[in-house]
């Protein structure tokens, strides 16, 4: 299965072991991934408030790009860029009006959007196209003892509508299944749909790092060992900024938050070095103990 | 069908304090809602449930609670919606506001911020002799925001809020945009300065939260969005809020992605000397992890910048509408 692969700005920046682990798990999951080289950033929420229209061209460019490589389905692996996209292709797809003006931005590129992109998020295709069967059968470390906290953020989820809840409602739980489907215990807690708080971090940082704290230490009292999450934005805040979290709290915290990538690598077998899990800022040495790998 | 109910119980009355779920199981026809439900079981099971409804049409807005972790009308909700049959329906009061009894809070909080941003016209210039007059085009982006029925929802689950009680909140900032947006209004200007303020536009985290929740399609995040480019419109750029953003869109402009050293620091400040020395850890935890993204102009420019340049050059400023 060939993908047009947005990596987005931060797992080339912020959390380079984000694009490391995905590339290593990629090819076992039998997924190939084309870059869409030169496509813009998403804007993220923030170009929008410049703005929606020049978001939204921004965007149609990268789905203009992504057909133009004769690709359908755009891979991400931000859930920040992914939801982002998904809501600029509901309004470009809803008014033909509004596509057909901005195509007209896009014309001095020779680019033209056509409406046929499929905005994916990494664990959506690992769910829904190479099949949580396919997963299990790679599965050569079983996470047995490992319990999880699925962290989804904010944008994997909202706006629902934007996002093809309707047709797939199954995509609330996907985390849970592919920890699952890794052997490992999922861990419901009370953050598990909330706002990481890095969005504010810059602006309002006490907010911020309330809103880490209290992710991180709910997880913990839930019995989590780590946390995963499928947005590199939400790893800068829970796993980067811990430490000022903590410090703002009192009390230590110590939760390591890994990347969907790499939990599903460390059931694969593969080494927590080759996942990139040296460069957090919370040790993850726990994890790896209880995940009996090589470290 | 046998509606299996879990309900958060709550009373600091004498004797009967309480503070836990409470399980009632009552049949009930396929078409009922979860409100419905819940009057079935104070009717004939048990009198002391409390709970706050009235025009069961989700009309009056009372009815807002935490069903199955979001907020929703009661009144709105199938109780086939959220539960297949034989499945139990948790139903909490809403959150972010002190609980009186039972599913009933204490509205104080949410009326205390509506009452804040002054929501009602303040024209300014002299009284016309009729009527005040405004073109319907005008009115119609107010048809969203005019919508809100108050019931609270946006606020129950808004997760800046949570953390902040000094947050304005989403209804309230949508209700100003309502005043701001409107021809009628002659104190944008001043709304707009007090929006920028500690607990304004600035603290929302765009979590959607409230869009998702708003049983009545106002989507006040949408319109705190709408709001923040009124206040950077009316030249107030010298915050974190608007320095965050102005950084954003000058490196995806320059380099067609995003420079988030810069980022950092534009927001900070450049000149935020204090701030700046206080991260210097944060800058060394990262450059150990090798995670530091070169800053500035050591930020490379992707392949096609100059074409994503000239869509900034054209519809840089470009807003869909103006205050």
């Amino acid at each position: 299965m060939k993908y047009a692969f947005y990596p987005g700005c931060v797992s080339r920046g912020g959390t380079p072991e984000l694009y490391t682990s995905t590339l290593a798990i990629a090819g076992k999951l039998g997924i190939e991934l084309e870059e869409i080289v030169g496509a813009a950033c998403t804007g993220a929420g923030v170009l929008q408030e410049k703005g929606q229209k020049l978001g939204d061209t921004l965007n149609a460019r990268t789905f203009a790009m992504a057909e133009r490589m004769g690709l359908t389905t755009i891979l991400n692996i931000c859930s920040t860029c992914q939801g982002v996209m998904a809501q600029a292709n509901k309004r470009l797809l809803d008014d033909p009006d509004y596509l057909a003006e901005v195509n007209e931005e896009l014309k001095p590129e020779g680019l033209e959007y056509t409406g046929r992109v499929i905005i994916k998020h990494l664990a959506w295709v690992i769910v829904e196209e190479v099949g949580l069967d396919t997963l299990k059968g790679l599965v050569k470390n079983p996470l047995a003892d490992l319990k999880v906290a699925p962290f989804y953020g904010c944008y994997i989820l909202r706006p629902s509508d934007a996002l093809g809840f309707g047709d797939n409602p199954g995509r609330e739980n996907y985390l849970e299944r592919i920890i699952e489907t890794c052997s490992a215990e999922p861990v419901n807690f009370p953050g598990r749909t909330k706002c990481c708080g890095f969005p504010i971090m810059l602006i309002n940082e006490r907010n911020s790092m309330a809103m880490v704290g209290n992710h991180t230490t709910s997880a913990k009292e839930h019995g989590a060992d780590c946390m995963v999450t499928p947005c590199p934005l939400c790893h800068l805040n829970l796993d980067g900024q811990q430490p000022k979290a903590q410090a703002q709290r009192g009390a230590k915290i110590g939760m390591p938050v890994l990347h969907l990538p790499q939990l599903v690598g460390l059931a694969m077998g593969l080494s927590p070095k080759d996942l990139g899990m040296n460069q957090h800022v919370v040790s993850t040495k726990g994890v790896e103990a209880k995940a009996s790998v090589r470290v | 069908m046998r509606a299996k109910l879990r309900v958060k119980r709550f009373s600091t009355e004498g004797e009967a304090s309480t503070n836990a779920f409470q399980e009632y199981e009552v049949d009930v026809p396929e078409h009922f809602t979860v409100l419905d439900s819940l009057i079935r079981v104070r009717e004939d099971v048990d009198p002391s449930l409390a709970l706050r409804c009235s025009c069961r049409a989700s009309i009056c807005g009372s009815c807002a609670m935490r069903v199955n972790d979001r907020a929703r009308l009661a009144c709105k909700t199938r109780l086939t919606s959220v539960a297949k049959e034989g499945e139990i329906v948790t139903i909490e009061p809403m959150g972010n506001q002190r609980v009186v009894k039972d599913l009933v809070v204490d509205l104080q909080l949410f009326w205390g911020k509506v009452r804040a941003v002054e929501p009602f016209l303040l024209p300014d210039g002299p009284e016309p002799e009729e009527e005040y007059i405004a073109p319907n085009e005008a009115m119609l982006n107010l048809l969203t925001p005019m919508g809100c029925i108050m019931c609270g929802a946006c606020v129950s689950d808004c997760t800046s809020l949570e953390v902040d009680k000094n947050f304005l909140g989403p209804a309230a900032l949508a209700k100003s945009y309502r005043f701001v947006a409107d021809p009628r209004d002659g104190a944008q200007a001043t709304r707009l300065q007090n929006l920028n303020e500690s607990g304004g536009v600035w603290d929302c985290t765009r979590c959607n939260m409230c869009v998702e929740v708003c049983p009545k399609g106002v989507a006040p995040m949408e319109r705190i969005m709408e709001l923040r480019e009124g206040v950077m419109d009316q030249g107030m750029t010298n915050t974190p809020g608007a320095r965050h953003v102005a950084s954003f869109a000058n490196s995806v402009a320059r380099a067609g992605w995003l420079d988030e050293t810069m980022l950092a620091v534009d927001s900070w400040g450049k000149f935020n000397l204090p701030k700046l020395i206080a991260e210097i850890p944060l800058a060394i935890r990262v450059l150990r992890r090798g995670k530091m993204p070169l800053p500035g102009p050591l930020h490379h420019k992707l392949k096609g910048a100059d074409a994503i340049g000239r869509i900034f050059k054209r519809l840089e400023g470009k807003h869909a509408r103006k205050f």
